[in-house]
């Protein structure tokens, strides 16, 4: 690693804490900005106890004030304050409890899509034009371009409507095999694409016929040879497709009720529950940005031949 | 040392006659750039198809609604001063309500309902055609005010260069790498109650709080990719002799950025746009799905499906409709752009 990697690293990290920054600034405004602040119920409160509950929440304080306390406490103590309307409950517990349950989904999606999303690639690549070739990319391609609710509704309607194969409620036991299934369909129809077209990119390097023409076996040119270095324009898909991950699974748990941060998010833009949907916000942008910037800079520590601009 | 000859026909040599030049001559007319982007994306027949799916759609979902004779949001059992008629509410497919029955029996001819009506007793035909006249509009102006403010940002970054492109870059770079959707949802949960109270009263009462600041979300974020874009292309072109030629007669900026820069990226504008389209009715119908698009009692795609979750048990067509058409617009718009691409971007083709 050269001083220009460095200095790459450098810039892409301080350029994604100055996003979170962002992130939780844009979030904390947008959120005091609403009229009648978090505390305007449809339950009409003395105005004794909204004093006393404004008091308590620190909402009496200008609000520059406000802001530096809540950046304060997120840096220092990992703390977004108390939930609105879970009583008693703080906000990062009820995010510990949902990511339980969505890293889970999540990872396992990924997984999924990972390795069926390359073999698939590899597939299609080494059988080019070929039918089984020309299959992949047609579904691809329309897996591609389904939203992830639509994904997941159909999914639902034939599963657990019509064959009554698998549980349509998240909560159970295998009920999270829908979910899952929903979550990788789309980003592995990305990787089969994107392992397709790098891997075709590979095998016409001199390289590879050098090794056929040395009388390599063809399992071992794939493997050792073309699959490493088809694998590297995948790496740049990482940050993408955790963000349609994390964005598929706000609608995915939804749909299938599954108790993760998705549901809790959704759930708290209609409950108004203002104190989680900031908090939640602000966790899953830092997720985002800080699997791009792990993406980023993967991608140009494992391949020296690229270029830093 | 060496002999060199070499045997020459001189008959090769004589000049042509008329006639032989007659046939060198080539008599077409000469094609512009326009001409043969048409030509190609005419030859390529999936972006073809794309296109003649995509003229349909809109064209239905403009003209349906004018002979249609039900309303999206009339509740065909509910009659002024009767009590409620449930016998409107979940029709199937091609059946009918009790009063049209006793209608068809008397001989008069009652339009069908050919997706049956909703739990509401609403046509559900014209609500699926106007959830996709909403989606398409949406689609369509978003990508309006994304080119107009990337054009703007992008060009006035290109060409100045220097501090103003270098603090413009870092604020694209910091929202670029904002996660969008997240921001677009907490935008418009939060802008929506906000401009509830601003927008009472006004047109845009009726589009409802929530289209309005999908839209100002778009305003907002998506211009970035939109103006690097537009940005880098400027970049290259402003190195080019004729815009030399035109400084040199002192030509204003915005002089040669409207007339020689623009232009010349011209078909790389159309062609983001056009795939801006399908993202933004993607964005539409996802937030939709989520409770947060159009206003009710007004139709979307997304809305559409996701109310039809609640009775998948028993009337799955519902939700298969709307997301069929979300699909097939998505598809076909977003397999147009990429011929689009194809044939108008000979760059690419290299």
């Amino acid at each position: 690693m050269n001083s220009k990697t460095l200095g790459y690293i450098l810039k892409r990290v301080l350029l994604s804490i100055l996003t979170v920054w962002v992130v939780i600034t844009i979030t904390f405004f947008v959120m005091h900005a609403v009229p009648g602040g978090p505390f305007l119920s449809e339950k009409a409160i003395s105005e004794k106890a909204q004093a006393a509950l404004e008091a308590k929440y620190g909402l009496d304080k200008p609000l520059h004030i406000q802001y530096f306390t809540y950046l304060k406490d997120i840096v220092t103590k990992f703390d977004f304050g108390p939930s609105l309307k879970q009583r008693g409950r703080n906000v990062i517990d009820i995010i510990k409890d949902g990511m339980r349950v969505s890293a889970k989904l999540g990872v396992i999606a990924a997984g999924i899509a990972l390795a069926v999303g390359v073999v698939l690639g590899s597939v299609a690549a080494l059988r080019r034009n070929r039918i089984i070739d020309k299959v992949i990319m047609v579904v691809t391609t329309a897996f591609v371009s389904m939203p992830s609710f639509i994904m997941g509704s159909f999914l639902l309607l034939l599963f657990a409507v019509k064959l009554r194969l698998l549980p349509a409620n998240g909560a159970t036991s295998g009920g999270l095999i829908l979910p899952v299934i929903t979550l990788s369909l789309s980003p592995m129809a990305y990787i089969t694409r994107l392992t397709r077209s790098s891997m075709l990119d590979v095998l016409g390097q001199d390289y590879i016929r050098t090794a056929k023409a040395k009388g390599v076996p063809a399992g071992k040119i794939i493997f050792g040879h073309a699959l490493k270095n088809s694998l590297i324009p995948v790496i740049t898909y990482f940050g993408p497709m955790l963000a349609y991950i994390v964005t598929g699974s706000l609608v995915v748990e939804q749909i299938f009720a599954v108790p993760g941060i998705g549901r809790a998010f959704v759930n708290c833009i209609t409950s108004r529950d203002y104190p989680l949907l900031m908090g939640t916000t602000i966790v899953l942008a830092t997720l985002i940005v800080v699997m791009n910037l792990v993406s980023d800079i993967l991608y140009k520590v494992v391949d020296p031949r690229i270029n830093l601009e | 040392m060496f002999r060199f000859s070499m045997h020459v026909n001189m008959d090769d040599f004589i000049p042509a006659t008329d006639e032989e030049k007659a046939y060198m001559v080539q008599m077409r007319p000469s094609s512009t750039f326009f001409k043969d982007g048409v030509k190609r994306l005419i030859k390529n027949k999936v972006a073809l198809v794309s296109f003649i799916i995509i003229c349909i759609v809109t064209l239905s979902s403009i003209f349906i609604p004018i002979f249609w004779p039900y309303s999206y949001d009339s509740m065909l059992g509910v009659q002024p001063g009767k009590a409620v008629d449930a016998s409107y509410n979940n029709l199937k497919p091609f059946t009918y309500g009790k009063t049209e029955l006793a209608k068809i029996e008397a001989g008069e001819k009652v339009f069908p309902h050919v997706f049956g009506t909703d739990s509401s007793g609403r046509d559900y035909f014209i609500r699926v055609v106007y959830g996709t006249r909403i989606s398409l509009a949406v689609g369509f102006f978003a990508s309006i005010i994304v080119l107009i403010i990337g054009l703007v940002v992008g060009s006035v970054a290109g060409y100045c260069g220097g501090k103003v492109d270098l603090f413009i870059m870092r604020i694209v770079d910091i929202i670029y790498s904002l996660p969008d959707m997240l921001m677009v949802i907490l935008l418009s949960a939060v802008l929506n109650r906000t401009l509830e109270t601003v927008i009472s009263g006004t047109v845009f009462e009726k589009i409802g709080g929530n289209i309005i600041s999908l839209f100002v979300v778009f305003a907002l974020l998506y211009w970035v990719s939109m103006s690097r874009l537009i940005r880098g292309q400027i970049l290259a072109l402003k190195e080019q002799e004729y815009v030399l030629a035109a400084k040199s007669t002192s030509a204003k900026g915005s002089w040669i950025i409207k007339k020689h820069l623009l232009p010349n990226c011209i078909s790389v504008i159309v062609i983001s746009t056009a795939l801006q389209i399908p993202s933004a009715i993607f964005t539409e119908s996802y937030l939709s799905f989520l409770g947060l698009g159009v206003n009710a009692p007004m139709p979307s795609l997304g809305s559409l499906a996701s109310d039809a979750l609640n009775g998948i048990n028993s009337y799955a067509y519902r939700l298969i409709i709307p997301a069929v058409v979300i699909s097939l617009i998505v598809l076909s718009l977003n397999l147009f752009g990429d011929g689009l691409r194809d044939a108008f971007d000979p760059k690419l083709n290299g």
